[in-house]
């Protein structure tokens, strides 16, 4: 182990490997353990670099760090696709024109920024005129105006429809928490079989709260992820994993549950959702899932005296069902 | 305590095997009750007092770290013993409990996650169980010196499941007040409690916490404070989404 560690930290390749191979070496196992509790599994892997702008054939390889089996999105182009604005002279005239900028200058600008894909590090090399970076970059977005505003509208549209997406989900999926555990064990077995011989019209009510139409998200961009069809199948599954258990934890039972409702749900929604959830300084004494299983405990079974509590009205236990972080 | 078949045994008499020769009927001591669940709620906490004058540099605090009932009934119904790993830097680190309350105290100056092993009477699973606290001596805001008189209490909720359980646990544990049972199918008929006649079972001490000392710095976990505090949270979710709705609204309708 010691030697590996050495090598890792040294950025060597554990095993040689050439450049033309496409090969990914054995991530190491260092659980990093971040302070507020989660617990990541970091390691560095070699990987050809996906790269959406070369011409030709030429696979690269390099050094990424992956957190939880989850590689760095985005495009590692060394060049870069990038659509640089153009405009008429009329266009110029209307909406561009600076005092300290001539127009001549202004187009060298921005056939420098087309010729090297808005590497201002670079233009601002190879501006006829002695120009600081950040007058370059200054002048080039600032006739951006315009088409700011509408990139940010829709940005911000498809921020709220993932949200409003993920709220709805999560409501949809806590309520199919609460009606499979619920009916858990004789419902669960029988859709679990009835999935696995596809679709019968003759489904019990309940079962049909777990079916997620997927029509309504045709219109997400593709930063949302669209709602899985199995729901059931994977609550049945989760179920029945548990039960091979014998024994379990009710937390951990509640984890694997909301796991599975979740998996349709990306890890980076998510955690999204937790983080939004954690800087709204609500009062977050619910621990974990724990409220939950309380409720759910009182669902899974008849209300027997607990202390002196009274038993739950029925309207009271969907609302709160309804929180599922 | 008379109509529950729930006695005690000590490690030092050879454990008669509960309920596994249930009856005459040899081929029950195995079959399971699907359908059913049995889940014991409990509590995993400890407990710090500091202990000042008496302070010294390694030995500043005495803990007690516990599994109990969440109602602080016994739990020797369905635990047969607990094992809490602590820290290495403590002497055999590896603490066996093997009788009910499952309770350890040390003293020490340190904090440092607790693991800890649960297992079952045979009849009940044979696998064990794992989970882990976090030793908590330093209270989670400084409002002063700490006083030795006011401890600091870390508990956290948790129930063991038991899905399907067999036949001679479930007819052994229900009814015990440490236990819930769920719904109990129609028609079922349990065979009666593992015979105490040719055993000779006997209470050892008893092994609730109900009367224990620590007993009145046990959290109360409440359902009903629960789903106040659920309500009230999700009223408080719904508000900021709502707020933060309207500003974007807000900013969309601005004009160009």
């Amino acid at each position: 182990m010691g030697g590996t560690d050495a090598k890792d930290i040294l950025g060597l390749p554990k095993t040689p490997l050439s450049l033309a191979q496409e090969k990914r070496s054995r991530p190491q196992k260092e659980s990093h353990r971040k302070p507020d509790g989660i617990s990541r599994e970091v390691a560095w892997q070699w990987l050809p670099v996906k790269s959406s702008a070369r011409s030709d054939d030429l696979q690269l390889f390099h050094w990424v760090r992956v957190v939880n089996d989850v590689p760095p999105s985005g495009d590692y182009s060394i060049q870069q696709s990038v659509d640089v604005l153009k405009y008429t002279d009329d266009e110029y005239e209307n909406h561009l024109t600076d005092p300290v900028w001539t127009k001549e200058e202004t187009d060298q600008l921005f056939e420098l920024c087309e010729r090297f894909d808005l590497r201002f590090t670079v233009i601002a090399d190879r501006f006829p005129l002695s120009r600081t970076l950040e007058e370059l970059k200054d002048r080039y977005y600032s006739g951006f105006e315009p088409y700011d505003r509408t990139r940010d509208r829709e940005r911000k549209r498809a921020l709220s429809m993932v949200l409003s997406q993920s709220r709805h989900q999560e409501k949809k999926d806590a309520e199919i928490l609460a009606e499979a555990h619920r009916d858990a064990f004789g419902c669960a077995c029988k859709c679990f079989l009835k999935i696995n011989r596809a679709a019968e019209p003759d489904v019990p009510a309940n079962e049909n709260i777990g079916s997620v139409s997927p029509s309504s998200n045709s219109q997400l961009p593709a930063t949302a992820v669209a709602p899985s069809t199995l729901s059931m199948a994977d609550y049945a599954s989760t179920l029945a994993s548990l039960h091979m258990l014998h024994v379990y934890l009710r937390t951990y039972g509640l984890e694997q549950m909301v796991q599975a409702a979740s998996s349709a749900v990306g890890l980076r929604t998510i955690k999204r959702v937790d983080y939004s959830i954690k800087n709204q300084k609500v009062h977050h004494t619910v621990k974990g899932h724990m409220p939950q299983c309380r409720i759910l405990q009182r669902i899974a079974s008849e209300p027997f005296s607990f202390g002196a509590e009274r038993p739950i009205k029925k309207e009271q236990k969907r609302k709160v069902i309804q929180i599922s972080v | 305590m008379e109509d529950s078949a729930v006695e005690i045994l000590s490690a030092s008499t050879p454990k008669p095997r509960i309920g596994i020769d249930g009856g005459d009927d040899n081929k029950n001591w195995r079959r399971r009750v699907n359908g059913v669940e049995v889940s014991v709620p409990i509590v995993c906490g400890s407990i710090a007092f500091y202990r000042g004058k008496k302070a010294k540099e390694y030995r500043t605090h005495n803990w007690t770290v516990y599994v109990r009932g969440a109602t602080n009934e016994d739990l020797g119904v369905v635990i047969r013993k607990v094992i809490f790993h602590l820290h290495p830097s403590f002497k055999s680190p590896t603490r066996v409990v093997d009788s009910p309350p499952f309770t350890l105290s040390e003293c020490g100056w340190g904090e440092f996650k607790i693991d800890i092993t649960i297992f079952f009477h045979a009849d009940a699973c044979e696998r064990k169980l794992e989970l882990s606290h976090l030793l908590k001596l330093n209270p989670e805001i400084y409002s002063g010196p700490q006083s030795p008189n006011v401890p600091v209490v870390t508990e956290s909720y948790n129930e063991i499941v038991f899905p399907d359980p067999f036949e001679c646990f479930l007819s052994r544990v229900n009814n015990h007040p440490a236990v819930h049972v769920s719904k109990l199918p129609e028609g079922l008929n349990l065979p009666p409690p593992g015979d105490a006649d040719d055993e000779s079972y006997y209470k050892m001490k008893k092994g609730d916490t109900k009367d224990h000392p620590l007993s009145h710095w046990f959290l109360k976990f409440s359902d009903a404070d629960e789903l106040f505090r659920l309500t009230d949270t999700r009223q408080k979710v719904q508000a900021d989404i709502a707020k933060l709705k309207r500003q974007l609204v807000m900013v969309d309708a601005q004009p160009e």
